[in-house]
């Protein structure tokens, strides 16, 4: 049923910001730490354990797979809510300051990205955009690495 | 009429929110394919009409919410909001390569410190060009840098002037925005087409917005890799702001 799949991925969500929230409250910020993205490993592995398991079928999953097909609508609208204004009459210091913050951090993806490739090597020939069947390469490529 | 149509906009406001941001992504992927050809995407389209939308919104209602603060479209808040936005990039996780993940782990880590020190130094550096050369102001605008949550945050603990608080949260608006308007177009040119690259990308930049829509209108397999990093960044700005990077200031400055 459709409503397994999001309500797997509603426990998913929950469970993970409840941990990001507890983990900013024992290091005492006032911040979700990592709440996003543990919801989304969380999603992962209980995704692939029930799909081992075969207990997910199409239904369940169309469940997941139609927040993840409204996710760029939802951002569309989260666009539209942005404090544009405030932006734009932040005065010319925090333009400034927002750009070159941007700007450097674009220049410095190429330059990680080749960082960390010069360790592990070959694997980043092959585009990476999830080609199951490169598993079994990857899996001897990154024990060799490590 | 008005009234009628007001009543229920606000009865059924997520359901307006739907048509309406249904019929943006409609118009820009129709523009997006008359007027480009398909290479300016659709959804790049859609964000930045909903980044112009949100900026009439402003300067008609006065508010900060852009859209939202216009009666007839609040829905756009709750389908837009931090609770909807998230669960949507939790599902994109759904077809992520654990794999490949593994293999970006360590990458997305040093992007993360990386991206937070740069950022930081960019903020500090342009304040103190500006003449905010007191550790307190200069710490707090390199935060706003970082995101316009650190910002504030940091102003808070180490004692900054309202002013140089909105200063800083400027800042970290002028940065997701521009993030998420100029992503798709310097993708190309900075090798963002990977999922390794992702997770850095989502490090370096770290605003949750900026790189969720960035993503979004570059390729959107790539959302859940720099989701991810982004995921830890305001956090460990958070934490980093206030205590080792005010120290270092404050020893620099005086």
């Amino acid at each position: 049923m459709i409503i397994y799949g999001v309500a797997l991925l509603s426990v998913c969500t929950l469970t993970g910001i409840t941990i990001g929230q507890v983990l900013g409250k024992l290091i005492g910020i006032p911040a979700n730490v990592g709440g996003v993205g543990i919801a989304m490993i969380l999603l992962i592995l209980a995704g692939s354990y029930l799909q081992k398991r075969g207990y997910l079928n199409l239904k369940t999953e169309q469940g997941i797979e139609f927040w993840s097909a409204i996710y760029i609508p939802v951002v569309v609208a989260m666009a539209a809510k942005q404090n544009v204004l405030g932006a734009l009459t932040g005065g010319p210091m925090a333009i400034t300051a927002g750009v070159s913050a941007v700007v450097l951090s674009f220049a410095l993806v190429p330059v990680l990205d080749r960082m960390g490739a010069d360790k592990q090597q070959a694997p980043d020939d092959a585009p990476a955009t999830g080609h199951s069947t490169n598993n079994n390469n990857n899996h001897a490529q990154t024990s060799t690495g490590q | 009429m008005y009234e009628s149509m007001l009543e229920v906009s606000a009865k059924y406001s997520l359901v307006t929110g739907f048509a309406v941001i249904g019929a943006t992504m409609w118009f820009s992927y129709w523009a997006s394919g008359k007027f480009t050809n398909g290479r300016v995407h659709g959804s790049a389209i859609a964000i930045m009409l909903g980044l112009f939308m949100a900026y009439l919104g402003g300067v008609f209602s006065g508010g900060q919410k852009g859209v939202v603060d216009l009666p007839l479209l609040s829905g756009i808040g709750i389908l837009g909001g931090t609770m909807l936005r998230d669960f949507a990039i939790v599902a994109t996780g759904f077809g992520v390569n654990i794999e490949e993940l593994k293999r970006a782990g360590s990458a997305g880590v040093m992007a993360l410190v990386m991206g937070i020190v740069t950022s930081f130094v960019a903020g500090v550096g342009i304040a103190a060009a500006f003449g905010y050369t007191d550790a307190v102001s200069m710490t707090t605008i390199g935060a706003g840098a970082i995101t316009y949550i650190v910002g504030p945050v940091t102003g808070a603990a180490i004692g900054a002037s309202s002013e140089v608080m909105a200063l800083s949260i400027a800042a970290g608006l002028v940065k997701s925005i521009l993030v998420m308007i100029a992503t798709p177009f310097v993708a190309p040119y900075i090798g963002l087409n990977n999922s390794r690259t992702a997770v850095i990308f989502g490090g370096l930049m770290g605003t949750s917005s900026g790189v969720a829509a960035g993503l979004a209108a570059t390729d959107p397999k790539l959302v859940p890799y720099g989701c991810l990093t982004a995921a830890f960044y305001t956090a460990l700005g958070c934490l980093l702001g206030p205590s080792l990077l005010y120290i270092v200031i404050r020893g620099i400055a005086g």
